[in-house]
């Protein structure tokens, strides 16, 4: 019988800035919602502080952040440095989209915990998220 | 973890975190948040709670974006539950509904909050009714429930609000005819949004002629539903809609003299027949789950050796300590 009494894994897909390529966030989203995570999408043109509103007033456990047209080192941070300001650091933050490779460890070192890059298997980033990231208790 | 009266007190003071997460907590079914919303009751019954149902696609969540711009310009809080659908297939969603109403995002008078529809063994209903509790208490004093308009538990959930807007779209045709099922009955507002699309002369008497057959229903003075035109993504027909709701809300209070549902007791028995179902289920399934003998009865009727009526009986009536019906 469904008894819900299990924690299911939320997740926050958003495109920050000013790009308006959605196609990776989405195909990203219905991996997750298959992989049996509630995906709230939050469209496109998101300011950092808007995104962190959002999955705040939605509690997810994780925000997945996509961005392709290189304001990545401003914006990625900065949803990190948001959600501290809110004391809500126990959302984590990963990425994904054009990220050059020597990007990587500035936005490790800025409190981002992963970054896929284009052609990374759908199952290895599922598989990361339900390794890493547990939902809250 | 915060204690149940701090929680209490961060929801009722506004906190967004505390009242998120005891929406969560509802969500996902965890038994200590009933505690909680035991305490926030007596915070509760100041909202007005309006649903918003229909079809995919007829632009339910365009809608709600203008209402919360017109609320908002009114000077009243706003909290929104938007209601998607869960995949039978792996139990995930994809909730969406924000992506139109993001530029509230930032504001702090809204509380946007998308919910899936999961697999709630009579709960979603139960689940939605007490997160419009929540918001209700942490001081929202308008609450819109957003469903997709398909399934008899949509339907309980809007039996919820004080008003009822159906929307529909022109040349959905034979939909119309659906919508009879049921349906047609809980709506106080019908709305045919995207009206400059052909058809909606059709679809608006088609309506009225739905309306009209139940006629003897509308007689001596009781509300009979208005059908309203509106293109919502230009913010047309929203301010006819919000008065419209207005009216509602006055006959309401005309008849029932108060508008807190918890002063009606025909509202008030539905909600405790509810909750006595639900706690009944609940109790007695978890029971039988964590002590195996679901799982036991189960497979004696795959085996043959059973059949679900004896072991529904044997499950349930010891644990209920009545006598055999026989």
């Amino acid at each position: 019988m469904p008894m819900e009494r299990n924690r299911r894994l939320r997740v926050m897909v958003a495109k920050p800035g000013l790009d308006g390529h959605d196609r990776g966030a989405r195909i990203i989203a219905r991996a997750f919602r298959d992989a049996g995570f509630e995906v709230v999408y939050s469209g496109l043109h998101q300011t950092p502080e808007e995104i962190v509103h959002a999955a705040i007033q939605e509690d997810v456990d994780l925000i997945g952040l996509s961005s392709l047209a290189g304001a990545h080192l401003y914006l990625f941070p900065a949803v990190v440095a948001s959600l501290r300001g809110r004391n809500a650091e126990d959302i984590q933050v990963i990425g994904g989209g054009i990220i050059p490779e020597e990007d990587i460890p500035k936005l490790k070192k800025a409190g981002i915990r992963e970054i896929f890059n284009p052609g990374t298997p759908l199952d290895r980033i599922v598989a990361w998220v339900r390794q890493n990231v547990n939902p809250k208790e | 973890m915060p204690s149940t009266s701090e929680l209490v007190e961060k929801v009722v003071s506004g906190d967004v975190r505390s009242v998120a997460r005891v929406i969560r907590d509802i969500d996902d079914g965890i038994p200590a948040v009933r505690e909680v919303l035991k305490a926030l009751y007596p915070h509760t019954g100041k909202a007005y709670v309006i649903g918003i149902t229909g079809a995919p696609g007829v632009g339910k969540s365009t809608l709600v974006d203008q209402m919360i711009g017109h609320l908002r310009q009114q000077g009243k809080t706003v909290g929104v539950l938007a209601v998607d659908p869960t995949s039978p297939f792996s139990g995930g969603a994809i909730l969406g509904d924000r992506v139109r109403m993001q530029r509230h995002s930032m504001d702090e008078g809204v509380f946007i909050r998308s919910l899936a529809t999961r697999g709630h063994f009579g709960g979603l209903t139960q689940s939605t009714r007490s997160a419009i509790d929540v918001l209700d208490a942490m001081g929202k004093e308008i609450v819109i429930v957003e469903t997709v308009g398909v399934g008899q538990d949509e339907v309980d959930v809007v039996r919820s609000a004080h008003t009822t807007v159906i929307c529909v779209i022109p040349g959905m045709g034979d939909d119309i005819q659906a919508i009879k099922a049921g349906i047609l009955e809980v709506g106080d507002i019908f709305l045919i949004n995207k009206a400059d699309r052909e058809g909606s002369d059709k679809t608006l008497s088609d309506l009225r002629l739905m309306i009209d057959m139940d006629q003897q229903k509308y007689e001596s003075g009781t509300w009979k539903p208005p059908i309203l035109k509106a293109q919502a993504v230009f913010d047309q027909g929203v301010t006819e809609l919000l008065e419209e709701i207005e009216k509602h809300a006055g006959y309401l209070r005309s008849v029932y003299g108060d508008l807190r549902f918890r002063a009606r007791k025909d509202k008030v028995r539905e909600e405790l027949a509810e909750m006595v179902k639900n706690r009944l289920v609940e109790t007695v399934l978890r029971g039988l789950t964590e002590s195996g003998e679901f799982e036991e009865a189960a497979e004696a009727i795959v085996r043959g050796d059973l059949d679900p009526y004896t072991a529904s009986d044997d499950l349930v009536l010891p644990r209920l300590s009545l006598p055999d019906p026989e």
